[in-house]
């Protein structure tokens, strides 16, 4: 079995300690989290976690059964890329000066639909969302102008379908 | 419902009684002192059980869990003592033993500053652990302890452990005690698919060579009777897991022996006969399946389970039946044709005669001068009937008590299966004979074992609790030695023991004691030893270089299966 790039979405409740119990499943297997976002869920007091791995799909049931038996966890679920609706955000801070002296800079903010968020006498600050190749082509093009700080999020996903789960969570409201 | 203003330390006691908990382990410390000032007040109704060390009490609480079925209790203070119970913690995990372990922790004002015996047991546990959580507020306290129980005790069970800062131990609150029936996030118990029962029935009623794997989930589920039910109707030969065993009698004529690494010949060769594989609240354990691209194959694979992680974990099923398997098995009798597969039980019996030959004749009748294992654990069989309660500790002697052990009920089998815990069954026997104080308890040790746990001697001539135990000694680690024998050859690296006078130490201790040596002297000893109103001590010196077989080496296939 190939290895594929899996999200999994983790419904819990909002509990301390829940992320090293679930962060432990991954270290005992030895499988590496590309991206890790958690927030609150569209219930209150219900987190969502978005886990991204690159494993084969064995690993990944193998993975969800165990985090779904956590006594906080109300269900997890895995996806592939097709299967969701998926972006991260990108911050980009880049000398003031840039902007007036290389008229390309200009172009480039424009031409990938990224936002200004802030801009002061020393620097700017340029918000990027959308997917990963994206920001990576959007990081290529700054770069060679230089980059004074760039930070991405984790992955943030939705599913195309309905999630099994929603009707359950109803009863959480 | 009233309250009543008390102490989080005594809160902790009211909620064990509420719980129905009459016996404890542990052993004191600075951060667990509130609650063992309460112990001391409610002594008439809380017996407290001082082990020599905290793994001993986790041990000890397996032990009662065990054989009674009831959640055992653990008790430590905070730093070395909660980490001394990890060992214990990780053991419960892996055999699904309920057990709720309440630690102390510094005060909530020290946490995070590597206060005096602070250590984060929380994070440490985690892990190993069904369920933990630190109370840092006494007001807490009735809702956590009655969580843990539930959680412990239901679904597939678990250890649980509960810190509590010495806060929340001095503070008053007003104190309410409601049992926990449920928790929003927790499906303890898959709903039973019925459709899934019918397909399962008519897979089994078309097999030629059906066989039956069933593991500690028909103990746990206390499915015995029904599970007796559905093999009697089936005519299906059933094999044990390990911690199987004594789930039904040794002795049915169903029951084909024990699975495994140095289980029988004929259920571990025959599994890649079989066209359809079912098992019963099993997990295909690695040291069930060996190597696994290789294990039964040519079977469908019908899998009764409480836990949804296991299926299709090792073993791709082709029906999976979740849920409680006492009523999946009552389900599923109505649907089964009774059959009695003459043919294919007579595959079974002719494997059984060659392991008979090659192996277990010689292991009771040995030719040796020195006495064999086998052969003292069926002198225990002659003289107790199969009534006790075995507890085995790790390593070749406890595959030879699982082997020959006879068993007539069931909860009579106490062994540390999954973790394999060197040190556990002196402690697990002293749980089991006080949580079943009517049955004959046997601890079968190695001389190695018995010395990671040699302390809890002292627990049993403080409580004279009487067990039995039965040191087979062959001065050597002896599985280790017999795995460098055959894989390491003969590089016996750390594993000669030169042993001191054990019968002294436990004289020391005032326990009964016999020296064995001589084949001659065994059937006195053991019948002695069984006819003590108090505890004893066995010590049976056995050959040295004796091998556990049938053996599946690791990695090898079920069906390379050795003989020598």
């Amino acid at each position: 079995m190939e290895d594929k790039t899996f999200t999994i979405s983790v419904y819990s409740e909002n509990n301390v300690g829940l992320l090293n119990r679930i962060s432990g499943i991954f270290l005992k297997r030895h499988i590496n989290i590309l991206s890790l976002n958690v927030s609150e869920s569209e219930i209150e007091n219900v987190s969502r976690f978005i886990i991204v791995v690159n494993t084969t799909e064995k690993w990944v049931q193998n993975i969800v059964g165990q985090i779904e038996k956590q006594i906080e966890v109300i269900k997890a679920f895995y996806h592939t890329d097709e299967e969701t609706i998926y972006l991260e955000t990108a911050l980009f801070k880049i000398a003031s000066s840039l902007l007036f002296d290389e008229k390309q800079i200009q172009n480039i903010i424009k031409d990938s639909q990224s936002t200004i968020v802030t801009v002061s006498r020393d620097f700017f600050v340029i918000s990027k969302s959308g997917r990963r190749s994206e920001i990576e082509e959007l990081y290529q093009k700054f770069k060679p102008y230089g980059i004074m700080q760039f930070v991405r999020s984790g992955r943030i996903s939705v599913s195309k379908e309905k999630m099994e789960i929603s009707s359950l969570l109803e009863t959480f409201k | 419902m009233g309250t009543i203003r008390i102490s989080g330390a005594e809160a902790v006691i009211r909620c064990l009684l509420e719980e129905g908990v009459d016996l404890i382990y542990g052993y004191p410390g600075g951060a667990i002192m509130p609650v063992y000032d309460e112990l001391y007040k409610f002594q008439d109704k809380l017996h407290h059980v001082l082990v020599r060390h905290e793994q001993g009490a986790t041990h000890a609480a397996q032990g009662y869990a065990r054989a009674t079925g009831k959640v055992g209790v653990a008790i430590a203070t905070s730093g070395p003592g909660a980490t001394n119970l990890v060992t214990g913690i990780a053991d419960a995990q892996i055999d699904s033993t309920p057990m709720v372990c309440i630690t102390g922790q510094v005060g909530r004002h020290l946490l995070g500053s590597d206060a005096f015996q602070e250590t984060d047991i929380i994070g440490i546990s985690t892990p190993v652990t069904k369920w933990n959580f630190q109370v840092t507020e006494a007001s807490q306290i009735p809702e956590i302890i009655a969580k843990a129980f539930y959680i412990a005790r239901s679904g597939r069970p678990g250890p649980v452990l509960i810190d509590i800062t010495k806060n929340a131990q001095f503070d008053e609150f007003d104190f309410s005690y409601e049992k926990c029936t449920g928790i929003r996030s927790y499906n303890p118990v898959p709903k039973l698919n019925l459709d899934k029962v019918a397909e399962a029935a008519a897979l089994i009623n078309s097999a030629k060579k059906p066989f039956i794997v069933f593991g500690q989930g028909i103990i746990l589920g206390q499915a015995e009777a029904e599970f007796k039910a559905v093999l009697e109707k089936s005519g299906i030969p059933a094999a044990w897991t390990i911690l199987g065993l004594s789930a039904l009698p040794t002795d049915h004529p169903l029951n084909v022996g024990m699975l495994g690494m140095h289980g029988n010949y004929a259920p571990n060769l025959l599994t890649n006969e079989c066209d359809v594989l079912i098992a019963f609240g099993m997990r295909f354990d690695d040291r069930v399946t060996g190597k696994l691209s290789t294990y039964a194959k040519q079977a469908k694979v019908i899998h009764f389970e409480i836990d949804p992680a296991e299926i299709d974990k090792n073993v791709k099923t082709e029906v999976a039946v979740l849920g409680d398997v006492k009523e999946s098995l009552a389900a599923l009798l109505p649907l089964l044709d009774a059959k009695s597969h003459d043919l294919w039980h007579n595959e079974f019996k002719e494997l059984a005669k060659i392991e008979y030959e090659s192996v277990i004749k010689d292991e009771l009748n040995p030719k040796t001068a020195g006495l064999s294992m086998g052969e003292t654990i069926e002198m225990i069989n002659k003289h107790s009937k199969g009534d006790a309660i075995i507890v085995s500790d790790v390593g070749q002697h406890q595959m030879f008590a699982c082997r020959y052990a006879k068993f007539n009920s069931t909860k009579s089998n106490i062994t540390s299966g999954g973790l394999g815990t060197m040190g556990f069954a002196l402690p697990a026997a002293i749980g089991a004979k006080m949580g079943k104080p009517d049955r004959e308890v046997v601890a079968i040790i190695g001389d190695g074992g018995f010395q990671m746990t040699i302390q809890e001697l002292g627990t049993i001539f403080q409580t004279q609790v009487p067990v039995k135990i039965v040191i087979l000694n062959n001065e050597f680690l002896g599985m280790v030695r017999q795995w460098q024998e055959l894989f390491f050859d003969n590089r016996y690296a750390s594993t000669k023991m030169i042993n001191p006078n054990f019968v002294a130490i436990a004289e020391g201790y005032h326990i009964k004691s016999k020296k064995v040596t001589q084949r001659e002297d065994l059937d006195a000893a053991v019948a002695e030893m069984l006819a003590s109103k108090d505890s004893y001590f066995l010590e049976v010196m056995v050959e040295k270089e004796n091998n556990v077989f049938p053996m599946i080496p690791t990695g090898a296939c079920v069906s390379e299966i050795r003989l020598s």
